[in-house]
């Protein structure tokens, strides 16, 4: 049994031994304890350094709001996360644990120079210097300022864990499950509303764990606990512990991080770590309760001071004594009873130093019980010990002068600052906080939200208060629920009502440079650097927070945000809610990334989208390429094929024989309707009215800005149906667009829009045979060059499936695309392989495609367009219906810059040797020699290496581009100048020939 | 996440399954030719980023489909009403409406 | 102004640091002034520090509702760079860079900057010809900014996923090396501190009501919290609350205000040694002096002067940081904010004269204004003191939205097609 345990006290398994490790040594601990209940049982305080300067530091509480004991916590490969918090991480069997922010030895740790140098690390000293000579700053100040600060150590493996998270719907929301939020869980389940009770801790009860003294209802405050407990279970209350609730969203939408298995000795299967809760509560009850606060005074840091609270907790929940000879150093009643319950367990009680000088006659009357001796109206003046406290000066306070010091003899010093109400989650919501001045703290004022605030959370005091407000925020809340309700009242014995009084800086009577009172713990605030930040002009608590740090810590300011705003205001002279406080924001405590992330990672991060013939692709070895959710196939490279020949062959092939592609991917939209062909009048820039059925037309979108948006090559199958096709990336953004215009601009037309973007599988077959391939396959349509001109469709069946087939090339070779409904696309495309088998049919890919269109001059918008981009800059001013008088970007392109001369129009480019291929972003200038910054005439679009043309082609945007044909320009490059001639953007066949097989 | 309550389906629903989209009773001129370079520019771009009460488009992209107008307090992002489109401005000036 | 220097410190720590004195004096208003700056964050306090020193302009006020450097300025991801596309955006943003580069020094504040390195992350085919077009044109404007294959992208920065089977594979990367970061209040500060010592007046706590014109239309003041303020000239810089101000002069904007998130996690040790951002996945980070990982994400969908922000956005942007760099999935994060971000139509700024006689404008900064600060300050004090716009501010009209000669960094980047 480890020295400070008390054999079968708390709420830990005495009977179940836990054996972890600690900076490589194995100790013992007992199931339920946490890191630092188990290392204080060991008698270990120190378990970290401060962050500037690396000052020992221990556990100054036993709850999440811990700034010191953060711990790198690890669990074997993948699985290791620094700045776990002592106090909150559960032991488990094989844990292991290490140290932080310490050069050598912990307890010999040579960082610790800063402390001794502190006088030249004072707040805000680095905006001061670091400046000469300039250079240094990247080469030298940085970097060491960087490897000194920061806490653990990163991560460096990827991690195996899993995260889930889920919705969930609730009536109320209880966040606390201490006695204020049991009480209103009772009392709205009572009523018939359906509950969720939350808490951080591995355990219902709150405070209730620290005090089993208590009495409620005649029955012992654990017992009742259980029976309470069992009573929400039976009414169908769902209970989740190590579950945090993190931040409160619009609308009463809380997120809860519940923790699953950082407590358990083995992982279980393919169970995630931890999983966010996304909770949509009609009603909120907060019942968080309230933090201790520290004392501030010289010394206040040194591992063994801590929380009161704290002590009385690792004393009851954990069985464990935090010292052999405790003094007792508060301003607020609450300490006294730790002090007396640790007597009760026989640690030596040195003295309660109080610094209020009045003080209730029942505690003095305890205290003499028990042979304490107390010191009313004092303050400590310092403490001292290398690495654990081994004294403490105190001095009598008369009339504010700070009298003889006296020094007592101790392991441990437990302070009390009083209590500030936990608001965070309140705070998150952008509800009002109030300043008391009775109890010198926040309260929650004006609520935006649909919520109620119980207990200690609105400064309440006491397990009767606590339980009846509690009891009435569960029935306010069941009521606005309509539910009728009346609380209960509860009877509480040995009840522990106190009150307090609120400090800034403890008197002392040392000179006040020599002061070191720490405030903000983790960051090595002290009071003096908030003096210092005020007297620099930081007027603010903002300003003086990010000037000093202070509540910048992860703890985000629970120990040291009401501290620093007393002193601050003390020292501006203002009342503390005329400096303010720091919003708090969430997450309530630090949250893993994984958490958040929960199932959007790896293939599961964004989905996939695949066409109907992503198999035949994965198949025969195609390389994919991300096309906005998609995955298309990108090229089909043969025997060991490079991207280039494996491109040059399929173009080839394509060219000379027969290519197949899938353009599934390609947006459908059905324009249905009465009114069809005025809206497509109206969307597009085309005229549509003369296109007669069985035609098609290429399309062209403009945004009202009068840029180019989308196109695509469009069908009229009937006089009130239009086929619609959009670009890959775009076919949601030109739905959400033509719905937007027939909904709200134009009502009265009478059009229907559908997506058919995934009922439809298209498959396209380019090149000179590709009526060949097809004919045997096509029934109830002729496809003869005659019957079904380049720019038709036609409704038929292809391969035994219903089709729609149209007769359009985006190759400048004979071309048609083939929709089947999706289900069969597959069958479809393997019908057509096995039909061009005997003509050498070959499957091209996605490249393939852009360099057969680019040899033919058709524009990609979104590679040969930017959204700057006109249709005459893109050379399709011939696509805009002159004679019509209105349609979506027509009086955009009449604005003062869209007609000046000067636009890059686009053009082709060829360079002087077509070996050489441009590359795509390269940017043009007409002088070569010029010095930088250049003027810039234009940039490469597109540029690939045609094997049709044995040579390089190029599209390229060019101020006055097509006045420029014939011109050379040029294409600086790092190693060298490329010279090219502006061409027409018509490489291969400019007369459309082949189009006419 | 925001609630918003569909006009048309008549559900509140999480903001997940609408898109914003913009002022509301901004219409498209009858005949945009007609417009000065100003007029139009004002019509394209000009927006009352109103803090407090704004008027805007939102559509239930996930469900219904349907554009509808709502009025948002843009401090609290508290939504006061939503309508259909089409619908006349609201005046908030109304003890109904205000309420 | 007690000049700063580590000689200083040293002194001033043999004495208990009681010889600091203030930074800036809180002023109370003066009756009338020359100019009048709305808006207390970086831009204005650097629009009064230039307006006093390269144009002697010192009878100057700087207003704000709050405390200053509390807007957008103490709430970014402090990202600088100036890769940008089109020739008018390089220049302003490279004119920014070219005096962050001394900043420091020149305020004698060390705002920390620190050319660690910028590098922009290509995820798709479109994504490397859209950042190669930046690469190229930057190279002809004399910008750095060069390409990394996604090897080379994993040795500048080591926690980078490159494994092809990512659902967002790392395709190359655009590095600027001269970029970085800052340390955001520091900048605030530095040119509050700066601009005080010069005589100018900075009013904290005093929200401006309305500006107020003249029978001839002119500018003649604002009417704030404190009483009305006699100005020559106004120049409204304001961020997220730009429009609502310049409403008050009957100034409609193009302007449209959301909620933008950031996040930051718990401190650990040097791990990530520069700035990468990834448009394709929405997520830009960093990580500071402190320790700590800065996450930045996307705006929000809708308006709002909230400075809250949705849980969705933030889980995104944590999956997508995990998704590049997956070593972080058990860092925590800590706390996570909001801004209010003031977006044009064409995602680029406004900085320049308005219709309104004496009043002026710098808005419409978007994600981006952190990095423009030293930029943007020292044009529009050009413009503010000369009346007519410094030739690489004047491309950022108002009267753009007319014309039609937009700047349009985003549609540039375009879509994936």
């Amino acid at each position: 049994m480890s020295q400070f345990r008390i054999p079968g006290k708390g709420r830990v398994k005495h009977d179940e031994k836990v054996t972890f490790s600690f900076d490589g040594r194995r100790y013992e601990g007992l199931r339920g304890d946490t890191v630092a209940s188990a290392l204080l049982a060991h008698g270990i305080h120190l378990m970290g350094r401060s962050f500037k300067y690396h000052r020992p530091r221990g556990p100054v509480t036993a709850d999440s709001a811990e700034p010191n004991a953060l711990i790198g916590t690890s669990r074997g490969a993948g699985r290791f996360e620094p700045n776990t918090r002592a106090t909150v991480q559960e032991l488990r069997e094989g844990l292991m644990c290490e140290s932080q922010n310490r050069l050598g030895a912990l307890s010999f740790d040579l960082g610790a120079v800063n402390d001794a140098l502190h006088p030249l690390f004072p707040a805000g000293f680095y905006y001061k210097t670091f400046m000469w000579p300039r250079s240094f700053w990247d080469r030298l100040y940085e970097p060491v300022i960087r490897r000194a600060a920061g806490l653990g150590r990163a991560p460096s493996e990827v991690d195996p864990d899993r995260y889930a998270s889920r919705y969930l719907h609730t009536d109320l929301l209880v966040v606390g499950g201490g006695p204020a939020g049991i009480a209103a869980a009772l009392e709205a389940a009572r009523a018939g509303v359906r509950v969720t009770l939350v808490d951080e801790t591995p355990e219902m009860g709150g405070s209730l764990l620290s005090d089993p003294e208590v009495e409620i209802d005649g029955q012992a405050a654990w017992d009742w606990l259980a029976a309470a407990l069992d009573e929400l279970r039976a009414r169908g209350v769902r209970l989740m512990t190590r579950t945090t609730a993190i931040g409160y969203y619009h609308q009463n939408m809380i997120g809860l991080c519940e923790k699953l298995t950082d407590h358990l000795d083995t992982l279980p299967e393919n169970a995630p770590r931890e999983r966010m809760w996304r909770v949509r509560a009609t009603r909120v009850v907060l019942a968080q309760g309230a933090l201790e606060k520290p004392l501030v005074f010289h010394g206040n840091d040194r591992p063994g001071v801590m929380l009161a609270g704290a002590a009385q907790s690792y004393l009851h929940r954990w069985g464990v004594k935090v010292g052999e000879r405790a003094v007792i150093v508060t301003s607020h009643d609450s300490a006294w009873h730790a002090a007396f319950d640790l007597a009760e367990a026989g640690t030596k009680i040195v003295a309660i130093v109080d610094t209020r000088a009045a003080l209730a006659d029942e505690l003095r009357a305890e205290a003499r019980v028990r042979g304490i001796e107390v010191l009313a109206g004092h303050t400590v003046t310092g403490t001292r010990g290398r690495l654990r406290v081994a004294s403490v000066t105190v001095n009598p306070v008369e009339n504010g002068r700070v009298g003889d010091p006296r020094m007592l003899h101790c392991d441990c010093l437990l302070m009390s600052g009083g209590w500030t109400p936990s608001l965070h989650l309140f705070s998150h919501t952008k509800g009002s906080l109030q300043w008391d001045e009775a109890s010198r703290t926040f309260l929650p004022g004006r609520m935006t939200e649909d919520c109620h605030i119980a207990g200690a959370g609105r400064g309440l005091w006491g397990y009767l208060d606590a339980l009846s407000d509690g009891a009435e925020a569960g029935a306010a809340a069941a009521r606005a629920l309509g539910h009728a309700v009346e609380p209960t009242g509860f009877a509480v014995a040995h009840d522990r009502p106190g009150t307090g009084e609120s400090h800034k800086e403890l008197p002392t009577d040392r000179r006040s440079h020599r002061v070191r009172a720490f405030v903000d713990f983790q960051n090595d605030v002290t009071a003096k650097d908030l003096r210092l930040a005020v007297r620099e002009g930081m007027r603010s608590i903002e300003h003086v927070k990010r000037y000093t740090t202070n509540g910048m810590a992860t703890d985000q300011g629970k120990m040291s945000n009401i501290n620093g705003l007393m002193i601050a205001s003390d020292a501006v002279g203002k009342a503390p809610p005329e400096v303010g406080l720091t919003t708090f924001r969430p997450p309530y405590t630090p949250t893993s990334f994984g958490a958040f992330a929960g199932y959007k990672r790896g293939a599961t991060f964004e989905v996939t989208r695949a066409t109907p013939i992503d198999a035949f692709a994965e198949a025969n070895g195609a390389v994919f390429e991300p096309v906005s959710l998609w995955r298309r196939a990108w090229y089909f490279p043969q025997g060991g094929e490079d991207m280039e020949a494996a491109v040059a062959r399929e173009c080839l092939a394509t060219r000379g024989g027969v290519g197949i592609f899938d353009a599934s991917t390609l947006g459908k939209i059905e324009v249905a309707g009465p009114d069809a062909v005025e809206f497509m009048n109206r969307m597009y820039t085309n005229p549509w009215t003369k296109l007669a059925p069985g035609r098609c037309r290429y399309g062209v979108l403009l945004g009202e800005d009068g840029y180019i948006r989308d196109d695509g090559v469009i069908g009229r199958l009937s006089d009130d149906l239009f086929h619609v096709t959009t670009t890959t990336g775009g076919a949601a953004r030109v739905l959400n667009m033509m719905e937007d215009y027939l909904q709200t601009e134009w009502p009265d037309l009478d059009v229907w829009l559908t997506s058919t973007t995934e009922q439809w599988a298209t498959v396209a077959l380019n090149g000179p045979k590709a009526r060949e391939v097809l004919d045997g396959l096509v029934e109830g349509v002729d496809i003869s060059a005659e019957a079904m001109p380049h720019m038709s469709v036609a409704e038929c069946r292809v391969a035994g499936f219903r089709a729609r087939l149209f007769r359009l090339s985006f190759t400048g070779e004979l071309g048609f695309e083939v929709n089947v409904p999706a289900r069969h696309g597959l069958a479809l495309w393997e019908a057509l392989m096995e039909a061009g088998k005997p003509h050498g049919i070959t499957p091209y890919g996605t490249e393939t495609m852009h360099v057969l269109r680019a040899e033919k001059g058709f524009i990609i918008v979104g590679q040969d367009t930017d959204g700057t981009v006109t249709p005459d800059d893109a050379g399709l001013g011939w696509a805009i219906g002159k004679k019509k008088p209105d349609f979506v970007g027509k009086r955009s392109l009449a604005r003062p810059d869209l007609v000046a001369g000067g636009r890059k129009q686009l053009v082709g480019l060829m360079t002087e040797d077509g070996a050489v291929k441009l590359e795509e972003g390269a940017q043009i200038v007409l002088d070569p020699d010029q010095p930088k910054p250049m003027k810039m005439v234009g940039h490469v679009t597109s540029s690939y290496r045609s094997a049709t043309l044995g040579r390089s082609i190029a599209m390229a945007l060019i101020e006055d581009g097509r006045a420029r044909e014939g011109e050379t320009v040029h294409v600086p490059m790092p190693d060298g100048v490329v010279r090219a001639k502006v061409t027409s953007t018509m490489f291969y066949d400019p007369d459309g020939e082949r189009l006419k097989l | 996440m925001l609630l918003i309550h569909c006009p048309y389906c008549d559900q509140t629903l999480p903001e997940a399954e609408f898109a914003y989209a913009g002022e509301a009773h901004i219409a498209r001129p009858e005949d945009p030719s007609q417009l000065s370079d100003e007029e139009w520019r004002d019509f394209l771009f000009i927006r009352s980023n109103l803090k407090g009460p704004h008027f805007e488009r939102w559509r239930h992209v996930h469900g219904c489909a349907r554009f509808f107008n709502a009025v948002r307090d843009t401090v609290s992002d508290r939504f006061l009403l939503t309508y259909r489109a089409g619908e006349p401005r609201p005046d908030l000036s109304t003890p109904e409406a205000a309420q | 102004m007690t000049r700063y220097s580590a000689f200083a410190v040293v002194k001033n720590a043999l004495t208990g640091h009681k010889g600091w004195r203030e930074q800036w004096p809180d002023a109370e208003p003066k009756k009338e002034y020359d100019v009048i700056i709305v808006g207390a964050g970086g831009h204005g306090l650097g629009a009064a520090y230039y307006l006093a020193r390269e144009h002697g302009i010192t009878n100057v006020a700087v207003i704000d509702k709050g405390w200053l450097g509390g807007g957008n300025t103490g709430r970014n991801t402090t990202i600088i760079r100036s890769n940008y596309l089109y020739d008018e955006s390089a220049k302003l943003y490279d004119h920014a860079l070219d005096l962050w580069d001394g900043l420091s020094q020149e305020l004698n504040y060390n705002v920390m900057f620190s050319r660690r390195g910028v590098m922009m992350l290509a995820h798709n085919v479109h994504d490397v010809q859209s950042f190669q077009r930046h690469v190229h044109s930057n190279r002809l404007n004399g910008v750095d900014n060069r390409w990394l294959s996604p090897e080379e992208a994993k040795a500048f920065c080591p926690p980078l996923n490159i494994s092809k089977d990512a659902r967002y594979p790392v395709m190359g990367a655009a590095l600027q090396m001269r970029a970085g970061t800052a340390r955001h209040d520091a900048v605030a500060w530095g040119y509050a501190r700066a601009a005080a010592a010069r005589g100018v007046d900075i009013i904290q706590n005093c929200p401006v009501i309305a500006i107020r014109r003249g029978p001839d239309g002119a500018v003649t003041g604002v009417d704030t919290a404190k009483g009305f303020i006699g100005a020559k000239k106004v120049a409204v810089s304001a961020a997220g609350h730009t429009s609502v101000v310049m409403q008050s002069a009957g100034v409609r904007m193009p302007l449209e205000s959301f909620p933008l998130q950031a996040l930051v996690s718990e401190p650990v040790k040097p791990v990530f040694p520069c700035v990468v951002m990834s448009n394709t996945v929405h997520a830009y980070i960093s990580q500071s002096d402190k320790g700590e990982l800065v996450i930045g994400s996307g705006t929000d969908q809708y308006t709002s002067y909230s400075q809250r922000g949705g849980l969705p956005l933030i889980e995104h942007t944590v999956a997508a940081i995990c998704e590049v760099f997956p070593i972080f999935n058990r860092m925590r994060m800590l706390r996570k904010w909001g801004g209010i971000v003031d977006v044009t139509p064409d995602r680029s700024a406004i900085i320049g004269k308005t219709p309104v006689k004496n009043l002026f404008v710098n808005c419409g900064w978007g994600t981006g204004g952190f990095k423009a600060t030293p930029g943007a300050a020292h044009t529009l004090a050009h413009t503010v003191a000369t009346g007519e716009p410094h030739p690489i501010n004047a491309p950022f009209t108002l009267d753009r939205f007319r014309t039609g000669r937009l700047i349009d960094e985003a549609a540039a980047a375009a879509v994936a097609h």
